[in-house]
């Protein structure tokens, strides 16, 4: 085969071959939503944070602001210490409430925050305080057995 | 004593084994030591990425897309049990980046590729071309060997991520376009759950050493082949099989180094 033709077929091989790198990085993957915005850290304490992992997305109305940097054991009160990375764009008041949500019945948990009334906002590093604890399914089947369990037999 | 003979088997098997991956072991640091020059060289390396990936590229654009559009099928079988069609996409994509695009890709580059070079390599030692390169001064690893080497190095991840989005678009086809899943939540739920570095860059980095180890072996078996036409017919299928093995084995190995325990 001559030259030319040779590199062409190469060149082709080589640009689709990337192309469809680039798609699965783009279309497939997350590439195109990456954060590359400044974020800025806050940290919340929960009494149980159910399922929520790492990287979990953080909601506004439905709008996502962050994600969950990092979840560990406060070792004096024994809560979930969650923090999170919120982008600078949003900036959300003191008062803020946040609690774990599930997206659907049984799907990923993700942290919604619901913006209070208060003038000053949420500085680096601060603490949302008022939070609300992850939604466990089996906690919810128990009171509901025993609620069933206290009505009166007819 | 039939005891000792038996031992005597087993040992000469392990003393061959060893021996041979000693063999390739210092073969693939030649081709590393020789391969300043085949780069000097590229047209040598762009002539054996057009046998290598080109000539693999309808092979690989058909397998992926019947491949996703398979997963497509039994995919929404089974989560239409849950409910859950609209994680379609999720699947499909995760199944095809971390997994099916470049072990796949990889068993097939190996059949399609590998085996053509082993016989190549093994055909040129039996009519003694290699010896003849020899005899001018031209060194056979530098000129022959290297250049194939890179070829499959480079071409393996391209082939891989060709499979996995014409998988993607297989299922896609399947799931949204015949069975009619909301386009909408199959490629944001595919998005929200395939992450870049996580999951496409290992899938690139598993085709990436299948590659190298695919085109090590091919090229080493058709080195080392018998210069006789049983002795190529026997390289040819020891490449296959062992590369697949290779790719399988590697392929646990990976996984559980990249996606274990989290």
């Amino acid at each position: 085969m001559e030259r030319t033709t040779l590199d062409l077929w190469v060149g082709i091989f080589v640009v689709a071959g990337i192309a469809a790198l680039v798609m699965l990085a783009m279309k497939v993957g997350n590439l195109s939503t990456y954060n590359v915005s400044e974020t800025y850290q806050v940290h919340a304490y929960f009494d149980n944070i159910g399922g929520l992992k790492p990287k979990a997305s953080i909601k506004s109305a439905g709008v996502l602001v962050g994600r969950v940097t990092e979840i560990t054991l406060d070792s004096t009160t024994y809560k979930a210490k969650v923090t999170m990375s919120l982008d600078k764009r949003y900036q959300f008041p003191k008062d803020t409430f946040a609690n774990i949500n599930t997206a659907g019945l049984l799907g990923e948990q993700y942290i919604g925050l619901n913006p209070g009334g208060d003038t000053e906002n949420l500085a680096p590093n601060g603490e949302i305080k008022r939070t609300q604890s992850a939604m466990v399914l089996e906690d919810l089947i128990g009171k509901f057995i025993y609620s069933k369990a206290e009505e009166p037999a007819k | 004593m039939p005891v000792a003979r038996t031992l005597r088997g087993i040992g000469r098997r392990t003393i061959d084994a060893v021996w041979r991956i000693g063999l390739a072991t210092r073969f693939f640091a030649q081709i590393l030591l020789y391969s300043g020059n085949s780069f000097r060289r590229f047209h040598l390396i762009v002539r054996e990425l057009f046998s290598t990936g080109v000539m693999s590229l309808i092979i690989i654009v058909v397998a992926g897309l019947f491949v996703g559009m398979v997963l497509g099928l039994q995919g929404y079988e089974t989560l239409k049990r849950y409910g859950s069609e609209s994680a379609l996409g999720v699947m499909v994509a995760l199944g095809l980046v971390r997994e099916l695009g470049p072990v796949v890709a990889a068993l097939l580059f190996a059949s399609r590729a590998g085996s053509a070079m082993t016989a190549e390599i093994g055909l040129m030692k039996a009519t003694e071309q290699i010896s003849a390169m020899e005899m001018m001064a031209v060194n056979p690893i530098a000129r022959i060997v290297a250049p194939r080497f890179w070829a499959g190095v480079i071409s393996m991840p391209l082939l891989a991520a060709l499979f996995s989005a014409m998988g993607v678009f297989g299922g896609y086809f399947v799931g949204v376009v015949q069975i009619g899943v909301d386009e909408g939540s199959f490629w944001s739920q595919m998005q929200a759950a395939v992450d870049f570095r996580h999951d496409v860059m290992n899938g690139v980095l598993k085709s990436f050493v299948f590659g190298t180890v695919v085109t090590i072996i091919a090229l080493f078996e058709g080195y080392d082949a018998p210069p006789t036409a049983e002795g190529v017919s026997g390289a040819t299928t020891r490449t296959v099989v062992t590369s697949s093995l290779a790719i399988l084995m590697l392929d646990f190995i990976l996984t559980a180094m990249m996606f274990g325990g989290s």
